[in-house]
């Protein structure tokens, strides 16, 4: 068995999500023998080559048909496997949409769904290989567990414990080296969050990419004497309610941000359980519910206001927000 | 050896008639239900329970058994009538249809129906888990079968030809595919939606060796499983020409049977059609 202490920071640190995934891949492959990676004409771009130069044998590659790649891979967990069903975000969570609901979710197989390129990664390719949707499809799924590492150090700790994990997961991953925000030492536990800064003014929740643009906007306020608490929320669901429900009581209010829309993903998870249980303000930082345009990424996140200084904004506005309130 | 296989063939025609009468009798329990695409395949879901499949209905997660994904789910509850009649769970269960949560299902649900290898519904899927349950035998060497049944009106769905294509490229002489085909579908003839002739051709073209058999003729059905796999290293297909509805007189040939309900004086008088034969 693959132990966390084995991921070392040492080993993951400057891998991007996509190359640590790749790494992970071949240790899990001999941890568990059972381990199959199916992949639809993709498999340098996953990063499975690894694996495949290692097992051979449990490598498949379908062609580029990922509706029959993910039924195979149900036809696989039946037989005993444990399929990692590895493509484009994109694809995965639309092309092939139907089948991870029908034919591995509602049966709970436990194959895993593993969706690269995802948010605005892709940037000059354009709309049709972006994927701002993923979370929000994944998530509405009955018995899908969800999770976006924050870096590649991350990603190494989250393929271990959705191989650990019994049923079905929705990992989604980026493509290029996303800056290393895990390199200290926490135990990783699908469902709960990790505090990657203490703070009291107000909190910040990211996930993947996302969490290193929350930590810097948290350094803008800290120059002026704001104090803000950065959360890496990684598992969207099962949803870690406790951080929320203790960030919307301590603190003015949660700044959500996400390389997604909007709509449907970590800020619409989060605002569902503010508005049950603890009312608080909730800025959702995110793609502004458009399709983005082509430019690489860096530029398109500019474009959206997906940045440091406007997560920083949106904060202050909570706080100013709350004072106001409470003269 | 004549004798023997008179008497497999009459034995096997029988069981397949009092199997039309269960489906009968629990669509009408039931209020209603797929009569047209479950009365079809029964003959050769009976021919491959009763003859050809490696089965034991004590043990249904036997390791080495023969493996049969119902593509076309929506004729569960005709499987469910073929399980029930085989052993895998008491006649009783039937009486349950239409009931909530229960576990005669009107698509097959793989956790509540013992026999059940796989839960399908939605079309083209089935027989994509097919191909990957008969991958996973390639792969470890395990000498077992696996058979699905697809609609024809199902074969319209571009998945279908994606597991076509990764069956043959796989070389997957351990799966057989039978099309049941009885030439209706919900809106009608499948000549005037989408024509699919020449079918045999175009799964031959995708390196599959295929039969074209009468469906409702047993000894021909019997015969033909007997023979697979047809060609080794190529994946079988077997098209059954069928009449959807077959057995209940007033639905056959007719896609307004695609889900309809029966009266009790129709049904009484569907038994005993049945049993006039």
């Amino acid at each position: 068995m693959m132990q966390p202490e084995h991921i070392t920071i040492a080993g993951f640190k400057t891998l991007g999500s996509r190359d640590a995934y790749g790494v992970a891949l071949v240790a899990l492959g001999k941890a568990y023998p059972n381990l199959y990676v199916l992949t639809a004409d993709c498999t340098s771009s996953v990063r499975a080559e690894l694996f495949a130069k290692e097992f051979p044998e449990r490598l498949i590659n379908v062609g580029i048909a990922e509706q029959n790649l993910v039924s195979i891979a149900a036809g696989l967990a039946i037989e005993g496997k444990l399929p990692f069903v590895t493509g484009f975000a994109m694809v995965m969570s639309m092309r092939a949409c139907e089948q991870v609901r029908s034919d591995i979710a509602y049966p709970k197989l436990n194959v895993k769904i593993i969706g690269t390129h995802s948010g605005l990664s892709m940037g000059p390719s354009g709309t049709s290989h972006h994927c701002t949707e993923d979370i929000a499809i994944m998530r509405s799924m009955a018995n899908m567990t969800v999770v976006v590492p924050a870096d590649g150090l991350e990603t190494a700790r989250a393929a271990y414990a959705m191989a650990a994990w019994d049923g079905p997961v929705y990992m989604r991953l980026g493509r290029s080296f996303e800056n290393t925000v895990s390199d200290f030492d926490y135990s990783f536990e699908l469902g709960k969050a990790v505090v990657v800064r203490e703070g009291s003014d107000v909190t910040l929740i990211a996930c993947g990419e996302a969490v290193f643009s929350a930590l810097e906007a948290a350094k803008i306020l800290a120059a002026e004497n704001l104090s803000s608490r950065v959360l890496n929320m990684h598992t969207i669901k099962p949803i870690d309610q406790d951080a929320i429900r203790r960030a919307a009581l301590e603190t003015a209010g949660i700044v959500s941000v996400e390389v997604h829309n909007i709509f449907g993903g970590l800020g619409s998870a989060i605002s569902e359980v503010v508005a049950e249980e603890c009312l608080c303000p909730v800025r959702k930082i995110g793609v502004p519910d458009i399709f983005a345009g082509t430019g690489t990424a860096e530029l398109l996140r500019e474009k959206l206001g997906i940045t440091p200084k406007a997560i920083a904004n949106a904060a202050k506005t909570l706080i100013e927000l709350k004072k106001s309130r409470v003269r | 050896m004549l004798e023997n296989q008179d008497l497999l063939i009459s034995s096997l025609e029988l069981q397949a008639k009092e199997i039309r009468k269960d489906l009968i009798t629990t669509f009408f329990k039931g209020h209603g239900g797929h009569f047209g695409g479950c009365l079809s395949p029964i003959d050769v879901l009976t021919a491959l329970y009763f003859h050809t499949m490696k089965i034991d209905p004590k043990n249904p997660k036997l390791p080495d058994r023969d493996r049969f994904i119902l593509s076309k789910g929506h004729a569960s509850v005709g499987l469910d009538c073929v399980l029930s009649a085989a052993g895998y769970f008491p006649k009783e269960w039937l009486d349950k249809y239409g009931s909530l949560d229960a576990p005669i299902t009107t698509h097959p649900d793989m956790h509540r129906t013992p026999g059940v290898e796989m839960s399908t519904g939605s079309l083209g899927h089935g027989i994509c888990v097919a191909v990957g349950m008969a991958l996973a035998a390639k792969k470890d060497n395990l000498k077992h079968r696996v058979f699905s049944l697809i609609g024809d009106g199902e074969t319209d769905e571009g998945s279908v030809w994606e597991a076509a294509m990764t069956a043959a490229h796989f070389k997957l002489d351990n799966l057989i595919v039978i099309t049941d085909n009885n030439q209706l579908s919900m809106d009608g003839p499948i000549c005037d939606i989408l024509s699919l002739e020449p079918l045999e051709e175009k799964w031959q073209s995708f390196g599959w060796a295929v039969r074209r058999i009468d469906g409702h003729n047993m000894k021909e059905i019997v015969d033909t499983l007997d023979a697979i796999p047809f060609e080794p290293g190529k994946p079988s297909q077997i098209i059954a020409r069928t009449i959807k509805g077959k057995g209940l007189k007033l639905a056959e040939g007719l896609s307004s049977w695609h889900y309809g309900s029966l009266s009790e004086v129709d049904m009484q008088k569907a038994i005993r059609e049945l049993d006039g034969e």
